[in-house]
């Protein structure tokens, strides 16, 4: 292993008037495959609709086809619900909360919800391969944030069920009834936690139906949620397509209507739902600006920005997608930032190694590839990683643009890929309004090492979420949400219980 | 319903009795009463509707506004150039000038009760009062609701992180029609106390009392637009209200049927909260329930900012 000392002409601004001298490593990033085995995974080749506690073929006796976006192998079907098959799910779990669930001692209740949070833990390794293949995420993503993360949800909604009355102090509370919940495939297991958990513990029954793309491991739950003897009927889960949602969402026998997905489909339901009296809750899209600041620790920033736009490819609604750097700061930080592009490991999900995985889908890459197009013609400067992309399945190649404008579609619409746009600010106050110049308001980011700047730049921002000198930072107990055009309602914390109750 | 005129007609009952100066032989009244011009409230101004026209009130004694599309959305422009002043003031300062709203409530009691066209004086005096006691209650409030609402989240990992309460920003209410005055105040309140702005449209059957409440806020500390009152027919003055993109949140009252739905469609357009809520005459009177936090909770989002902890 060879390390050399280069001199190399930077390209950029003050940095173009003298040599910039860094580290060529040659080779010696390059890493052996280290491939997480997938031998102890046995999926089954067909997966029925989990209903009433048991697997219920399909009434229509459709399937459909799910695949690995790394391969495009496919992985096994699974059954496409229809109306019908909905019915049956809404009713079976109208049975329960009548007859069981909104019944039994708070304190039971979360000991069912407890025995899921272990089964998780125990099952814990299968649960992070399957995620990986069926949704092309990197395995070390899903094995050290998406399944603990999970497990970690269930433990902490567990703990909630016998202490609601405490949560809002002076109000009896009670369960809303059947929820119908419908997921996205950038977080399948993490997602079905996050709307399950505390749906249980304040006594609702469910119905859950997750992504098309990525089924498997929901359907996983399921098995766990039979392992952990659950009633027949507290948690149904339905697979299908967009048709199989709206039915859901639409079914008169849904109290409750909880979704997380794009703006444009959660715009479509909440007008679908007008009049209804139906509850809802909305975690929708995001465009989050992430703010650099001269005074900020600029290494450790760089490496929030990097993790807040590549973190699972960039499927992530609350993505630092919008890059803010003050002025001064800009061209040192886009050439570190490039420089550490170039070290991000691109391919196979299941290596251990692999930083970014695969695009979820087919459909997926074509709307990033035709942004990215966007965000070229309109006249920014594109510089993707320089990395080698297998030859089969979806990947798309880490990318920035430079010189954006807050006109280009770039730095206006979500992407929901590897893709950063950079735009520049020079006072605290172009931050703040470019940051919010926005229908959204899921995220923010800010990195300075003033407190008083920090919290006045937190306090100014329109956004659910705002992390200061960190990025993408989750946790149960944190309540997680948007303003404006990404949402409303909270999920996580004491404020995500209010989702899930009448307060009287 | 109130009967719409064509302006420049005149059907309008003379403002003092003309007897005693018929008597006197004398043309005209003794002392010709000073008739008020009822308008509307945007932006801390009294001010007729751009559009020119007016109703008139149930018994024919008064002409007021018929609110226009366009002053709909200069109302929602008023309450966004006060929003961040108002939200940016501290609980107690925003606590300071609700009581002073209660202050100059009981100075004008008899006025109030005058206005309000409800069955007898005692009804009058007992809606009065606890408008004005729902205010203090609400006073109180201004800078408690973050102590109950905010948490320090316990995170698994090294960062200290916590939830605060913010104002949602422009919230559009429909008050409701009866009790007219407690209606508005127990509506506006809950909104305004974190921050927020409001768009009120307010009872159809009793325009004049809401007017005298503008009176109220005119000359309370409130700042210009933080409180906006529209008079004229709800559903067309609700539906712009709701289309609005500036406007984040509705808070319907006894709203229901098709104008419910097509409202919350509407509100769909850019993801509106949409709160409605249906409540006879007699619960406003309930002033425990009328104060509740969960009132006041349904009109803020939550902020949640994480640092990390250690070197």
């Amino acid at each position: 292993m060879t390390i050399k000392l280069v001199e190399e002409k930077a390209l950029m601004g003050q940095d173009r008037r003298r040599a910039e001298r860094r580290l060529d490593f040659g080779h010696a990033w390059d890493y052996a495959p280290a491939p997480e085995g997938t031998d102890h995974v046995r999926l089954a080749s067909r997966y029925d609709l989990f209903i009433d506690g048991r697997f219920e073929p399909p009434g229509a006796g459709r399937y459909f086809e799910t695949i690995n976006p790394a391969t495009e192998a496919r992985l096994a079907e699974v059954a496409d619900a229809d109306e019908r098959d909905v019915d049956r799910a809404v009713a079976a779990a109208r049975r329960a909360y009548d007859q069981v669930w909104a019944r039994m001692a708070p304190l039971e209740r979360g000991k069912y919800i407890y025995r899921i949070a272990r089964v998780i833990q125990e099952r814990a390794r299968e649960l992070a391969v399957v995620e990986s293949l069926d949704g092309g995420k990197p395995i070390k993503e899903s094995r050290d944030f998406d399944v603990p993360t999970a497990a970690a949800h269930f433990f902490y909604y567990a703990g909630w069920a016998d202490k609601l009355r405490y949560a809002f102090p002076g109000h009896a509370v009670r369960p809303l009834g059947v929820a119908g919940q419908v997921i996205p495939w950038n977080f399948p297991l993490l997602m079905a936690a996050w709307k399950i958990a505390p749906a249980l513990a304040c006594g609702n029954t469910v119905v859950l139906k997750p992504a098309e793309t990525t089924p498997l491991t929901a359907l996983l739950l399921a098995e766990i949620i039979q392992e952990a003897d659950l009633p027949p009927g507290v948690v149904n889960i339905i697979t299908g397509a967009g048709k199989t949602g709206a039915a859901l969402v639409g079914h008169p026998g849904v109290d409750k209507v909880a979704f997380t997905g794009s703006t444009a489909v959660g715009k479509h339901i909440q007008r679908a739902l007008a009049g209804t009296g139906k509850r809802m809750t909305m975690e929708l899209g995001g465009k989050a600006a992430n703010i650099v600041f001269a005074d900020a620790p600029i290494d450790q920033a760089v490496e929030g920005v990097i993790s807040g736009i590549f973190f699972n490819q960039g499927h992530v609604c609350c993505a630092g997608s919008r890059l803010l750097l003050e002025e001064g700061v800009h061209d040192t930080f886009v050439r570190k930032l490039r420089d550490r592009m170039a070290t991000l490991r691109v391919g196979d999900p299941l290596d251990k190694n692999t930083d970014v995985g695969a695009i979820n889908s087919k459909m997926q890459l074509e709307k990033i590839r035709e942004l990215v197009a966007s965000g070229e013609e309109e006249g920014a400067e594109r510089f993707s990683a320089p990395c080698e992309l297998p030859e089969r399945g979806y990947f798309f190649a880490p990318t920035i643009f430079t010189g954006v404008a807050q006109s280009h579609r770039i730095a206006r619409e979500e992407i929901f890929g590897p893709v950063l746009s950079v735009l520049t600010f020079r006072t605290d106050a172009e931050a703040v309004e470019k940051a919010n110049n926005t229908f959204y308001g899921l995220s923010a980011g800010v990195w300075s090492n003033k407190g008083a700047r920090l919290f006045k730049m937190a306090s100014q921002l329109e956004a659910g979420v705002v992390w200061g000198n960190t990025y993408n930072k989750f946790d149960p107990s944190s309540p997680f949400g948007g303003y404006k055009e990404s949402g409303f309602g909270r999920e996580g914390g004491r404020q995500g219980l209010a989702a899930y109750l009448v307060v009287e | 319903m109130t009967q719409r005129r064509q302006v420049g007609s005149d059907r309008r009952r003379p403002a003092a009795e003309l007897e005693p100066s018929e008597q006197l032989g004398v043309a005209g009244p003794a002392r010709l009463g000073v008739k008020k011009t009822w308008k509307l409230f945007l932006g801390g101004a009294f001010v007729r509707s751009e559009s020119g026209r007016y109703l008139v009130t149930a018994d024919g004694n008064d002409n007021y506004p018929h609110a226009s599309r366009k002053d709909a959305r200069d109302a929602v422009k008023a309450a966004q150039g006060a929003l961040s002043g108002w939200a940016g003031r501290s609980g107690y300062n925003r606590g300071q000038i609700l009581y002073r709203l209660a202050e100059v409530m009981e100075g004008r009691r008899e006025e109030l009760m005058e206005s309000l066209e409800r069955g007898g004086a005692s009804a009058a005096r007992s809606e009065v009062d606890a408008a004005i006691d729902r205010a203090v209650s609400h006073a109180g409030w201004c800078d408690k609701l973050q102590s109950l609402l905010a948490s320090s989240n316990p995170v698994a990992g090294p960062h200290f992180g916590f939830s605060i309460p913010e104002p949602i920003g422009v919230v559009a209410i429909a008050a409701p029609d009866r009790p007219t005055l407690l209606g508005l105040v127990g509506s506006i309140c809950p909104v305004i106390v974190s921050g927020n702005v409001a768009v009120v449209v307010v009872s159809e059957s009793d325009p004049r009392t809401t007017l005298v409440f503008a009176e109220c806020l005119a000359t309370s500390d409130m700042p210009g637009g933080v409180v906006n009152l529209l008079t004229g027919p709800r559903q067309e003055l609700l539906t712009p209200l709701a289309k609005h993109m500036a406007v984040r949140a509705l808070d319907l009252w006894n709203v229901a049927g098709e104008l419910a739905v097509s409202l919350e469609r509407d509100a769909a357009d850019n993801v509106k909260r949409v709160s409605r809520r249906e409540a006879d005459e007699s619960a406003w009177f309930d002033a425990e329930r009328g104060a509740a936090l969960t009132g006041i909770e349904r009109f803020v989002e939550t902020k949640t900012v994480w640092h990390p902890m250690g070197a």
